[in-house]
């Protein structure tokens, strides 16, 4: 049977062409880039060749970019690096309710060392509304954190909006661009943003590799203490094959950026209005418009998500589910209780998103299959009957 | 948002690939009705007795592929077996008949056990 891959948010293949570019620093160009010598001056000018795609990739200066094991870190190094270097400033952070959990759960670490954090509400779509953000500003505020896109439900939130408010304010700015990064267009200094978080798993590149960008002048303290490397703000021997592959990576990325999405966003939309046609009972979940080209997320009413990936699973099909069978809480997805679905609902979530490899007879594939799955769970379902 | 994963042992996906004793049973000597929607399972399990002892039993699940699996296995077991019997099915019984769960997943176990007791109940309840 032909797997059919549809979770590129959760991690996309390495793109071919960039295990290629990587493959020489594994081994003929092994050489540590703080080394005086030519084996490790090589490897240093292979890091800054990759920094300057990345910063192209934004607008930024390549010394803006700092390389990170990944969009995990990248998240925690901006927030509690200014939370820590700006702590005689303030206290107070705001961000949304929406937040991948790197965001969330380094946040409320904070919180039990003290610091305030205003977690904003979203809208049915998931968009923060920047007027929000204005009427959370304190004088004790010192970090504003919103996500540029939702890895869930694939809503794209007003960064430039709130980023002038931030300006404004004279506050620090973060937006976690992991979702983003190579897929639609970023502009640092059009976004207003001081932060900005990224990861190369999530556009064709490597896993364990990431950057964050921070604007010149910004006050945070270094995410680990030890060697000189990225100009003292992240010591540690770099991850030089990571490095390159998120470089190459990021090449790639950028010289389809357009028509990539473009053609995401037809599949994307075939996919969304088959499903929305041929299941009942079924909505969106996210943003209609204002949403990533790749990402498609729908609430099945009476089914509980788990059933559905298994049976998918079964005829070769990756997806994954809002729905917390398979976590120790049993609560599901915080960021589709945040959109005001019911808790059924939010059990009864798939999400979709499309990549690279993505192609229209994948799509009808979908189409095809999942209706019978949805009927097959539903008549076992009481909460069926009792809608009846 | 997490993936699945092949965490299931063959038993339990061949009980959640063709799910036995699907459905509602007309005019039931007993209902059980456990779980709720926040922590996503719900089962609903029916039973027919006849002079004391269980006749059939079929079954409703809103949940996951354990959640099924359980529910699946809990009426096959229940079937022919004494009201005194079927009262000293464990979660656990179910759980090692589907050749084992996995620990995040026991609590399906559990909510197979408690709708079976629900039912049964339910049946005293009515004779009394």
């Amino acid at each position: 049977m032909k797997r059919i891959y549809l979770d590129y948010a959760a991690t996309t293949p390495t793109h071919p062409e960039v295990v290629k570019a990587m493959l020489p620093y594994f081994t003929d160009a092994f050489g540590n880039p703080s080394s005086i010598y030519s084996y490790g001056q090589e490897t240093k000018g292979a890091i800054e060749e990759a920094r300057d795609k990345v910063a192209a990739l934004i607008s930024a200066l390549s010394e803006e970019v700092v390389f990170t094991s990944g969009g995990t870190e990248a998240d925690n190094f901006a927030i509690k690096g200014v939370a820590y270097a700006n702590e005689p400033k303030g206290n107070h952070i705001i961000t949304s309710s929406i937040e991948h959990h790197a965001v969330i759960e380094t946040c409320k670490f904070l919180e039990r060392r003290g610091f305030r954090v205003t977690y904003l509400p979203v809208d049915e779509y998931g968009l923060v509304d920047p007027n929000d953000v204005k009427k959370a500003i304190t004088d004790k505020t010192i970090l504003i954190s919103v996500m540029q896109a939702s890895n869930e439900v694939g809503t794209v939130e007003p960064i430039a909006e709130i980023g002038r408010i931030a300006k404004e304010a004279g506050i620090y700015f973060h937006t976690d661009a992991v979702q983003t990064a190579g897929h639609i267009p970023i502009d640092v200094n059009q976004l207003g943003v001081d932060l900005l978080s990224m990861s190369a798993h999530k556009l064709y590149g490597p896993k364990g590799v990431g950057a964050l960008y921070i604007r010149k002048g910004t006050k945070l303290i270094p995410f680990m203490h030890g060697g000189e490397q990225e100009r003292r703000r992240r010591a540690s021997t770099e991850n030089v094959p990571g490095i390159v592959g998120f470089g190459k990576a990021v090449e790639l990325a950028q010289q389809e950026i357009s028509e990539e999405a473009e053609r995401l966003t037809y599949l994307r939309d075939q996919l969304i209005n088959g499903l929305l046609e041929r299941i009942d009972h079924t909505r969106l979940n996210g943003h209609p418009i204002m949403r990533l080209p790749n990402n498609v997320n729908v609430s099945v009413d009476f089914v509980e998500g788990e059933s559905m990936l298994l049976n998918l699973d079964l005829e070769g099909i990756c997806a994954s589910t809002g729905s917390a069978c398979s976590s120790s809480s049993l609560e599901p997805s915080h960021v589709l209780l945040a959109l005001g679905l019911a808790h059924e609902q939010a059990h009864g979530s798939l999400r979709f998103s499309l990549g690279k490899w993505t192609t229209d007879e994948e799509i009808e594939r979908v189409l095809d299959v999942l209706p019978g799955i949805v009927a097959k769970l539903r008549a076992m379902s009481p909460l069926l009957k009792s809608h009846r | 948002m997490r993936d699945v994963w092949s965490l299931y042992s063959e038993k339990v996906m061949e009980h959640f690939k063709n799910p036995r004793n699907v459905g509602e049973i007309e005019n039931p000597d007993g209902i059980g009705h456990v779980g709720n929607p926040v922590c996503g399972d719900i089962m609903e399990l029916y039973i027919k007795v006849n002079d004391s002892t269980i006749v059939d039993a079929k079954f409703k699940t809103f949940g996951c592929g354990a959640a099924i699996a359980t529910s699946s296995m809990v009426t096959e077991m229940v079937k022919g077996k004494s009201i005194g019997e079927a009262l000293e099915i464990s979660n656990r019984a179910v759980a090692e008949a589907l050749d084992g769960l996995p620990p995040i997943k026991m609590h399906c176990s559990v909510l197979a056990e408690e709708a079976l007791k629900s039912a049964i109940e339910d049946y005293l309840s009515k004779q009394r």
